[in-house]
């Protein structure tokens, strides 16, 4: 049976299927004249979002706020834990029954994994997570979709090099499990210590999803479609060395490029660090912060669908 | 001089074929080692044909449901289940894996919001029954050490 998205929870990119997802990606287009502020909308009037972060994030705090102003709702919230009453003891269910009792939907970061799950069992507003610890960041999955689909046309048959931190990095297992229901090729590039966890690589042979993995960039560069890089993260490691010997392995500049694909498009869930040189931003590859932009019109479709005011 | 051993009990349950020296583990799962209102027998390591050894629990006078002993599965999985009615065994049944689990486990994660001082008992769904795989409810991770991890 069709779960409609009106009052529905946004928690883990599993708990959507394709056809949700493809909805999703479709009320994005729609929105993106009002993301840009080139059309007025009235569409969130009265409506009231919660913004919880237990944890700083700039992207995506923003993000949704912009997409709450522009359809005309209005945000209350708090962009730090410190100077809440969690930093008084308070338990994360009850901060959730009381931000349930002042707004429209509530949207959750936070440090633990499974708290935007938690946080869904104690709120009858719609809860939409926007990180967990190392867990799910379910938008920021779809505004990747959106991004290759807009930019490719279709998300289906486009090799997709996905390289960095394949390990640890909860923005590649989200978006790895969506690409597997959309069938596209997947080529995952990483030092072998950091490579794509075992169950992840035995659910794309489950669903015969084609994929490779390579240590080197430069031999998967000349036919990738898309190129998602990401930062290997420093406070992952506890041995400093350990980080120091794969930092820095894999930089993407101009010489590198050369032998790509005119319409490559390189992405990036930002911040970055050095794994992207300056010099590439200016290329017609550079398609990152675009893609931080497109976090506002598939906010803006979130948004609407869970409050019920789009179908 | 006079034997001492356990008798056959009259009405009750008896959870035969216990992993031995997993007894207590099975009585702490049950609850019945928090509220012993009936007479409990334990034995442990009794020679066996089948598993070499085992435990053995007899409960006195009071029928467990064999739904609510399925759990016992997560640590014992040949455990079986008799009840007993003036000395003959009315019923029997071999547990099996219930397919959620709550508030026997702890999320082997130690960042799981399930395992702060949160008003939740922890949850898990059964993904694989054998070897035992539990995806928790909230941080959806897999979990293979349960024994590990009983609260």
């Amino acid at each position: 049976m069709k779960q409609g998205f009106d009052g529905r929870d946004i928690i883990s990119i599993k708990d959507l299927t394709k056809a949700d997802i493809e909805h999703i990606i479709n009320v994005s287009k729609e929105m993106l004249p009002i993301a840009r502020g080139e059309k007025k909308s009235g569409l969130l009037n009265g409506k009231i979002l919660a913004t919880l972060f237990f944890e700083p994030s700039t992207r995506t705090r923003l993000s949704f706020e912009s997409a709450m102003n522009r359809l005309g709702g209005n945000v209350v919230g708090f962009a730090t834990s410190k100077a809440t009453s969690a930093e008084k003891g308070e338990t994360l269910a009850d901060t959730i029954k009381m931000a349930d009792a002042y707004s429209d939907v509530i949207v959750l970061r936070h440090p633990n994994e499974g708290a935007a799950r938690l946080a869904s069992g104690f709120s009858s507003k719609p809860v939409i997570n926007a990180g967990d610890g190392a867990g799910q960041h379910p938008t920021q999955t779809l505004l990747d979709l959106f991004t290759v689909k807009t930019e490719k046309k279709r998300i289906k048959g486009n090799n997709i090099v996905l390289v960095g931190d394949l390990k640890y990095g909860r923005t590649v297992h989200s978006l790895t499990y969506a690409l597997a229901m959309f069938n596209a090729t997947l080529t995952f590039v990483a030092p072998e210590t950091l490579q794509m966890p075992k169950e992840i690589l035995s659910h794309l042979k489950e669903k015969g999803i084609e994929f490779r993995q390579s240590s080197s960039l430069e031999n998967v560069i000349p036919d990738a479609d898309v190129l998602y890089v990401t930062r290997i993260q420093k406070e992952r490691f506890p041995d400093p060395e350990e980080y120091a010997k794969v930092a820095g392995t894999y930089r993407v500049d101009l010489g590198m490029l050369s032998k790509a694909k005119k319409d490559m498009i390189i992405m990036h869930p930002l911040p970055r660090v050095d794994e992207i040189a300056p010099e590439v931003d200016k290329t017609r590859h550079a398609l990152y912060f675009k893609q931080a932009f497109n976090g506002v019109p598939v906010r803006m479709a979130l948004l609407s669908l869970v409050l019920g005011t789009v179908k | 001089m006079k034997e001492l051993k356990v008798q056959p009990i009259k009405d009750g349950t008896v959870i035969d074929h216990i992993t031995a020296g997993s007894a207590l583990k099975v009585l702490n799962i049950l609850g019945i080692s928090k509220n012993p209102t009936a007479t409990v027998s334990i034995l442990m390591n009794v020679k066996s044909e089948k598993e070499g050894k085992k435990d053995i629990v007899k409960i006195e006078n009071r029928e467990l449901n064999p739904k609510e002993v399925d759990k016992v599965a997560l640590i014992a999985s040949n455990a079986t289940i008799n009840i007993i009615r003036n000395y003959s065994v009315k019923q029997k049944h071999k547990v099996s894996l219930p397919d959620t689990i709550k508030g026997i486990v702890r999320c082997a994660n130690p960042n799981c919001i399930s395992n702060l001082k949160e008003p939740v008992e922890p949850a898990f769904r059964v993904v694989s029954k054998n070897p035992i795989k539990l995806r928790c409810y909230y941080c959806e991770r897999e979990m293979e050490d349960v024994a590990g991890n009983i609260i």
